[in-house]
């Protein structure tokens, strides 16, 4: 029992290459760019004031905003651009999306915040009705492309039913959004300006795993990084892992465990869920001939059955294994089973093998 | 009154005889029920109804039985934040301490087929409903003789043999929940009522409005309870309400405002509100109630409030301090007394907190059940769809 826990228990990352190694803080500089190391929700603040700072019609507002929020993400925002830009709202998702679907419609860019991921089932009709079909069922006279929605989303070890949830496959199923989910402090602020600045209402899901235990060398300066383009973070030739947000951690370490067995992993980072990037994956599923998806969510109807699908129905002679799903189990999300609900390390290590040796 | 206090005095001739049996003493006490009227300390506001009287009518027994069970609640609340700092109780924990009178004064106006709904600030309104703190502990450290076999966790006790419909994690979802128990309660023709809980930060989302509008529309014997504690986690109720004035939000729903720290004040409004539900239809209750930690263990209470602030209504306003002092005055103890009651408080959380650690935590095979009823057959596979398959039972 006690080596079946072992196994399935979540081990810490602390990974080299794609989320950076814990580092005093130190600003360099590589160039022309000042780097400093910056963890995600310092990387995502600096964005905001960014964001804020570059545009004056943009507004950042949500619960508990105004004292930087609770996971610090807008700390200094309200001090830096007063509190008609930067506010607290009351309690009610619905009232809060609703309420910035209407400042964007004037032109406006509103910076949405719902305090958890798993708060957002009483906006969803505001997203899904209002927000996604503005453009199209005006005509293209009203849209609503300024509202970006931020939420912490995803496991953090003891989170329970709601502070853990991943929801990102109900909102992959709406055209007229986009759903970004990044993976690192570097990714983060810079897919963030992207969603703040697209012309489109974009959801983006922030890994609550990751605010403080990623640190990464991060860009002082304004950039952007585009949306819908999937990156390659680690090449290989055997089989293709597709992953996003916290789970590429552990994606990553079960890449380096399969290296040592002499399997070679390609890993993408999908970054943009919705629309996602169809190409990059297909290019890499015609070479290595295999597929793994891994995501928190639940198994069933989670985004990798989107992604299996299309992948089949485009790859389908190159493939030379059934496409493999490492997900959440179809269970409410645990308070004490965590461990064993989550697809950890191990999990995908097994799935990795067994669809190699198909 | 002249006559309680007579029969006081004539047993404290006895203390030094009875101090060798300590126990006798006070059970003497604490059965009599002569009543004793207190009057509240503040008197009542009322919104579309005539409020109730400030004087109480309660007894020794009573005041006893609200100090012990009072001081049991803020030790668990106090003990599960030591737990917490332990890391032996995980995910969140919202602790009740400095508002036990709300919890404790409406079970001392209600019965067990009176239903309870409330958020998931529930350890105390758990206890009040009759749960024990055994079942509490095991509960919050996520084991399986807790009250919800440790599935559900700090914010998801229930009791369905006392009406005690929960914890619940989602702010304001409690609020519809609660007025379709009522309804089914006026259907049944139980004479029976719910008392629906929320806070001043629920009392702004859209869900309570149309509980509001549905209870007042069909005459359901609803109570909804709003615990004004002042914080919507770290915002203040004048920063996220228009009118903070929460008894009068009901608008065509007749409410009343209540000093929630003083536990005979709340069991004087609820007795009023269940006669009024019976009758009448929906009635809004707000407490204006103060709590002592933060939102959670992961708030620490300060950075929206001043730690003035919080000492202040500890000094004045402390409900335990309050019933403490009306049991002292009316000689149905010493302060003595109510410190050794305290202390043996303190040893049975201590004994519970010590056997729950002992408790199993649940078979993995746990994971799979209860999320579908029995003998639909559905299966659940494993990450890789080869593994960990269970079949639902």
């Amino acid at each position: 029992m006690a080596s079946l826990l072992s196994r399935f228990c979540r081990k810490l990352a602390v990974p080299g290459s794609a989320h950076g190694a814990r580092m005093v803080s130190t600003t360099t500089s590589c160039g022309s760019e000042t780097v400093k190391s910056l963890n995600l929700y310092s990387a995502i603040n600096q964005a905001l004031h960014i964001a804020l700072e570059t545009d004056p019609r943009s507004y950042v507002f949500g619960e508990d905003v105004g004292f930087g929020g609770v996971f610090r993400c807008t700390t200094g925002l309200a001090e830096r651009f007063g509190k008609n830009r930067v506010f607290n709202t009351p309690l009610c998702e619905q009232g809060i999306v609703g309420f910035g679907i209407g400042l964007a419609a004037m032109g406006n860019r509103a910076v949405v915040e719902i305090q958890f991921a798993d708060y957002i089932y009483p906006a969803f009709d505001q997203i899904v009705n209002e927000a996604a079909k503005f453009r199209y069922r005006s005509g293209n006279q009203f849209n609503c492309g300024g509202l970006t929605i931020r939420a912490p989303y995803g496991a953090v070890g003891h989170g329970g039913h709601y502070h853990s949830q991943s929801p990102e496959a109900f909102f992959c199923h709406v055209p007229g959004i986009k759903v970004v989910i990044p993976r690192s402090p570097r990714e983060a602020k810079g897919l963030l300006l992207s969603s703040i600045r697209d012309p489109n209402p974009v959801v983006f899901f922030e890994p609550k795993w990751l605010y403080r235990q990623a640190v990464e060398e991060v860009p002082e300066h304004d950039y952007m990084i585009p949306l819908s383009e999937a990156e390659v973070i680690r090449q290989g030739n055997d089989i293709t892992l597709v992953g996003w947000g916290a789970q590429l951690t552990v994606m990553e370490q079960a890449c380096l465990d399969a290296e040592k067995e002499g399997i070679s992993c390609e890993l993408i980072d999908l970054k943009t869920l919705l629309p996602w990037d169809k190409e990059t994956v297909e290019t890499s599923v015609k070479k290595t001939g295999r597929l793994l998806i891994s995501h928190e969510a639940p198994v069933t109807g989670g985004f990798g059955a989107e992604i299996s699908a299309t992948i089949l129905e485009r790859c389908f002679l190159k493939l030379e294994a059934p496409v493999s799903r490492v997900c959440g189990l179809d269970t409410p999300f645990p308070l004490v089973f965590e461990p064993f609900y989550m697809p950890t390390k191990n999990k995908i290590l097994d799935a990795i093998k067994s669809t190699v040796n198909y | 009154m002249a006559l309680s206090r007579l029969s006081s005095r004539s047993t404290t001739l006895f203390q030094p005889l009875a101090a060798a049996f300590p126990t006798t003493l006070r059970r003497h006490i604490s059965t009599d029920t002569t009543p004793i009227t207190v009057e509240t300390s503040l008197p009542f506001t009322s919104h579309l109804v005539e409020p109730p009287s400030r004087a109480v009518e309660t007894s020794s027994s009573e005041l006893l039985s609200f100090f012990r069970d009072m001081a049991l609640m803020r030790r668990m609340e106090i003990a599960a934040d030591s737990l917490y700092k332990a890391k032996l109780i995980r995910g969140f924990c919202h602790l009740y301490d400095g508002q036990e009178a709300v919890a404790i004064g409406m079970e001392a106006a209600i019965t067990r087929r009176d239903a309870i709904i409330t958020s998931y600030r529930d350890h105390c309104t758990f206890l009040g409903r009759g749960g024990g703190i055994f079942e509490a502990f095991s509960e919050l450290m996520g084991r399986t003789t807790g009250c919800s076999k440790g599935k559900g966790g700090s914010m998801h006790f229930y009791k369905k043999d006392a009406s005690f419909y929960g914890g619940h994690g989602i702010v304001g979802a409690q609020a519809p929940l609660g007025c379709g128990l009522a309804f089914a309660q006026k259907y049944s023709k139980e004479e029976a009522v719910t008392f629906t809980l929320y806070g001043d930060g629920a009392a702004n989302q859209g869900q309570l409005f149309e509980a509001l509008n549905i209870a007042a529309l069909w005459d359901l014997p609803a109570v909804l309870v709003c615990e004004n504690n002042h914080y919507g986690m770290g915002t203040a109720e004048w920063r996220s309400a228009k009118s903070p004035a929460y008894f009068k939000r009901g608008d065509y729903v007749p409410g009343l405002k209540v000093d929630g720290m003083d536990a005979l004040a709340v069991k004087q409004a609820c007795k009023f509100a269940k006669e009024h539900a019976l009758k009448n239809g929906p009635i809004i209750l707000e407490m204006d109630t103060y709590r002592y930690h933060g939102h959670s263990m992961s708030d620490p209470g300060s950075t929206y409030r001043t730690r003035d602030e919080i000492s202040g209504v500890r000094q004045v306003r402390d409900p335990i301090d309050r019933v403490r002092k009306l049991i002292i005055s009316h000689d149905i103890a010493t302060e003595k007394e109510l410190k050794d009651m305290e202390k043996e408080v303190r040893k049975e959380v201590d004994a519970a907190v010590a056997q729950a650690k002992e408790s199993p935590i649940p078979e993995p095979s746990d994971l799979f059940t209860n999320i579908y009823v029995k003998g639909f057959g559905s299966e659940s596979f494993g990450a890789d769809r080869k593994e960990l398959r269970a079949t639902l039972p």
